[in-house]
């Protein structure tokens, strides 16, 4: 292994089965306190119903042995708690202790969604505060904290802008959406009932503002932008874009997934956005938890607040506050009960350590990126040059050269004990490295990853296999995914 | 700030190495007009032990120290505090997405047993890494059988879940399904005439929850029947997970969309909880949501990868199967740890506790003079009774003795006032059944009077 890994160093993990291996009859590792009432025969009581061979295969272990087996798998994973997770769009910052703590708080973990609301004040003022701060970060006017999570929030906005158009007469036909947009745009605009049109990026990577003028007719209902946008700039004509979405009746919506760049440096609602949602698992700290869970609550202008989706936080009689279901415009439930409340206490418990000191975390998130930016550039092709705000993206053409690819420079990083930037996304860069270090790196932390960057930039030049076989030190080696999904074991048997 | 992990002078270094003169010049492609001068009117900056005194006078002013008789789709449960040792790892608790397999093997394995679990609990053949939550894993469940017959009309039990009912129009309204719902019969369980009538060769789905949401088991097999015989799917949806320790499972649906919330998550005022959905094998390519399989190295060593991720939306934008990206993993991880501490005897007892309390329960409301059952049909944790005066009234008095009633159902079914859900546990002991049952005795006695 190359002396240059300066981060980490190789040391003994467990091997570990899968529990239904380790299975043995007759073990077990929960006891119930003893029933207090008469038995009841479930044969007796479910008749037909009655699982009367109980579930087979289920796992029969002991407490030491799950405890075991749970911790040994853990320590197979990367994390945050580890080091740095440049994960561009993610924003894998750090996801502070006590968020964790005051979110199982009894009488904060213990409340069930359908008490009186006479005896959940608590949760409700914890909900009005959330909005509050949110409605002050966003510049918006009103917010649904509904949302589970991003894709869903994009839902809820589409929704929202539906419902809003449909109220003028027509509720359009299409959405807009660039190039180097999310995923989750597309595959939400058809859910709202939308046919999808792309944009394509002008050669600075910003929405080409003549091509959007040509595309927004009066079947437009919306244009769903990133911004700053999947390459980490801002869309300097920001409110050109607004202008001619607005003047032909149209409105605009932004993924907030990129908020990081801009909590309390600048507010969509003074840009003109209509409707937002913002990711509270990358900018408001709650943890990604392997892949969720998350919340997206949606923030939008005046015009869109009666047609909030249900559970609605009110003031009842100027002082007391409660849910309420009754709301004759509303686009209807998102998702049952009242929002994610337990991501959603995380979020103000982050929001309240900083104050409006967030701004600092915004800063912070932005000097990292170009730090890395400035020290990478000549190493990497960077391929769009415009100012960058909290992540920044390579690609991988001089590599190319010597037939080393994103993937591959990815994969390498992991043995110098990083876990890689995204791959291959946004779809606009071909070969893509994107990056994006937040607020929570230090400068000993960056330039640990500046150090290995370049190292493997120099590797791909000099010894290109060794980047095409990595990672050399983990558990396991690339899997085989083609295989993987060409005959699927989706379970154990 | 203590997160902030910069010195003033760690910041002017960056800022030079960089070539900006402040920090203000890289914020300078905000144009002007719209670069903040002001800072946010936020509260704070608080100290740790401000925000923990924050969040314990918020948990003052709600329902500590009250019984709870609730549970309509959120239930009390008994969970381990090894679950929360394990979920508070932070190679658990802050690791993404396990894109990355190679580092990321933990959190791939642990989904791959979540999926045997809930295979093993439903008695379906594969299962996806999570949804959202019950209500949306039921929406997406009609969306993929609507995608697998291509019919376009779906028919809702009344007794599905109503929150649940509610996200499912929400979600079809705009893309040509029509939902109509199908009426309860007098036992509380779907009518078997009604759905028959209504079903018909455009139908994709017929919907159920059992338990459903007045506390009735189904009959599964039969209403499978019936929808098959027209070429619809049955979808199944379970909100209480562990009645599965002792209710035979709906091996007969189709499609299978399961609340994990029972197993390992608090009430959580609403969330966040964990959707699963379980299906057949020959259906996994319609399938939405994340799935984890095994995989080969180079060595022949095992391992486990996302797979099938042509379905999803960051490979296949406006075609995949679902907007879905972050899903609930970590809950979904609380499952596999509760799962596997309660193992098939530990359930099994916990399914039989709550079925012995809830009949003993019910055993005891019915002595008292006004109260009945109000459907005969089996149940397990859940049961309706009818009072003879608004539940609502009664549920007022019942908190002066630190009770929080059973759910009024008028809400949701105005063909249903004077009925209430009652949800006992195994968390619920004898001594507050039985306070309950005085309590509800001497409301009575006094609300329907005043009436």
């Amino acid at each position: 292994m190359s002396e240059k890994i300066s981060k980490a160093s190789r040391h003994v993990s467990q091997n570990e089965g899968l529990l239904f291996e380790i299975s043995s009859p007759g073990k077990r590792a929960f006891d119930l306190p003893p029933l207090d009432v008469p038995p009841t025969q479930p044969r007796e009581a479910l008749g037909a119903n009655y699982r009367s061979n109980g579930i087979a295969g289920f796992p029969e272990v002991s407490e030491i042995e799950v405890l075991r087996h749970f911790t040994r798998l853990s320590t197979w994973n990367y994390a945050i708690d580890l080091g740095m997770y440049p994960l561009g769009s993610c924003t894998m910052k750090y996801n502070p202790r006590v968020n964790e703590f005051v979110a199982r708080l009894d009488g904060i973990a213990t409340e069930h969604p359908l008490q009186p609301s006479a005896l959940s004040q608590g949760c409700l003022k914890i909900l009005r505060l959330l909005e509050q701060c949110l409605l002050e970060i966003t510049g918006m006017d009103a917010i649904t904290l509904q949302p589970a999570a991003g894709a869903q929030g994009e839902l809820t906005g589409l929704l929202l802008i539906r419902a809003y158009l449909e109220r003028q007469g027509n509720p359009r036909k299409k959405v807009l959406i660039p190039d180097s947009a999310h995923g989750t745009n597309p595959a939400t605009a058809v859910i709202a009932g939308y046919a999808v049109e792309n944009i394509r990026s002008d050669p600075r990577g910003q929405v080409d503002v003549d091509k959007l003028r040509e595309l927004v007719t009066d079947e437009v209902a919306a244009l769903m932008i990133t911004n700053p946008s999947t390459l980490g700039i801002f869309e300097e004509r920001i409110s050109d874009i607004a202008g001619i979405l607005h003047a032909k009746g149209a409105l605009l919506y932004m993924d907030g997934a990129n908020m990081n760049a801009l909590a309390g440096r600048a507010r969509p609602g003074d840009f003109g956005v209509d409707v937002m949602h913002l990711n509270l698992h990358k900018t408001f700290s709650t943890p990604h938890g392997g892949g969720g869970p998350g919340a997206g609550p949606v923030a939008m202008k005046k015009s869109l607040e009666p047609f909030r989706p249900v559970p609605v936080l009110v003031e009842k009689d100027g002082r007391e506050l409660a849910l309420e279901t009754d709301r004759p415009h509303s686009i209807g439930r998102v998702k049952a009960f009242s929002g994610s409340f337990g991501v959603l206490v995380r979020a103000l418990a982050y929001i309240l350590a900083y104050g409006p000191g967030i701004s600092q975390a915004t800063e912070d998130a932005v000097l990292n990126a170009n730090y890395i930016r400035k020290n990478l550039e000549r190493a990497f092709k960077l391929p769009y040059t415009l100012p960058s705000m909290h992540e920044v993206v390579f690609s991988d053409a001089i590599q190319k050269e010597n037939d080393v690819n994103t993937m591959d420079i990815a994969k390498r990083l992991i043995d110098y004990g990083f876990h890689p930037y995204t791959t291959a996304f946004p779809l606009i860069v071909p070969g893509a490295l994107m990056i994006e270090p937040t607020e929570s790196e230090s400068k000993q932390e960056c330039d640990l990853f500046i150090e290995a960057m370049r190292s493997i930039a120099e590797e791909a030049a000099t010894n290109p296999d060794l980047l095409k076989h990595a990672p050399h030190t983990t558990r396991i080696g690339r899997l085989d995914e083609v295989a993987a999904a060409r005959k699927p074991v989706l379970r154990w048997k | 700030m203590r997160y902030l992990p910069k010195s003033p002078a760690e910041r002017d270094e960056m800022l030079q190495a960089i070539g900006a003169r402040s920090i203000d010049d890289l914020f300078s492609s905000i144009p002007e007009p719209f670069r903040l001068r002001e800072p946010l009117r936020l509260p704070g900056p608080y100290s740790e032990a401000e925000v923990v005194r924050y969040f314990k006078d918020r948990a003052k002013e709600n329902s500590v120290g009250y019984t709870r008789f609730l549970g309509a789709g959120v239930y009390d449960h008994l969970r381990s505090v090894v679950t929360d040792t394990i979920l508070q790892r932070g190679e658990f608790l802050t690791s993404y997405t396990p894109y990355q397999a190679e580092i990321s093997q933990g959190t791939l394995q642990a989904i791959f047993e979540f999926q045997t679990l809930v295979c093993q609990l439903t008695g379906q053949e594969v299962a996806n890494a999570s949804m959202w939550d019950g209500s949306t894993a039921t929406t997406e469940a009609v969306l993929m059988a609507e995608r697998l017959t291509r019919r376009r009309r779906v028919l809702v039990a009344r007794s599905l879940h109503p929150e649940y009912r509610d996200v499912l129009k929400t979600y079809t309204k705009n893309v040509d399904i029509e939902v109509e719902e199908i009426p309860f019969g007098s036992d509380g369980a779907v009518d078997p005439q009604a759905l028959q009538s209504a079903l018909g060769e455009d139908v994709g789905a017929v919907v159920v929850q059992s338990p459903n949401f007045l506390g009735v088991i189904e009959d599964v097999p039969s209403i499978a029947e019936t929808a098959h015989l027209s070429q619809a799917m049955l979808v199944v949806a379970v909100t209480e997970g562990v009645s599965l320790g002792v209710v035979r499972p709906p091996v007969e649906a189709d499609i299978v969309a399961l609340e994990g919330q029972s197993f390992g998550l608090p009430p959580s005022y609403g969330g966040p909880f964990v959707g699963v959905i379980a299906t057949h094998e020959k259906f996994v390519r319609q399938m939405p949501g994340r799935l984890a399989g095994q995989a080969v190295d180079s060595q022949g060593r095992r391992g486990f990868v996302l797979t099938l991720a042509a379905r999803e939306q960051h490979i296949r934008r406006e075609r995949a199967t679902s907007n879905i990206c972050t899903n609930q993993a970590l809950c979904a991880l609380a499952v596999t740890v509760h799962l596997s501490l309660l193992g098939k005897e530990g359930l099994r007892e916990m399914a039989e506790q709550n079925l012995a309390k809830a009949h003993f329960a019910l055993r005891e409301l019915v002595k008292i003079p006004g109260v009945q059952r109000a459907f005969a049909e089996p149940f397990f944790n859940e049961f309706t009774i009818a009072l003879p005066c608004p539940v609502e009234r009664v549920n007022r008095q019942l908190l002066d003795e630190k009770i929080v009633g059973p759910f009024s159902l008028d809400s949701f079914y105005p063909d249903l006032p004077d009925h209430a859900l009652v949800c006992v546990t195994e968390t619920t002991t004898r001594a507050e059944i039985e306070k309950l049952a005085s309590a509800l005795r001497v409301a009575l006695a006094v609300g329907c009077e005043t009436a």
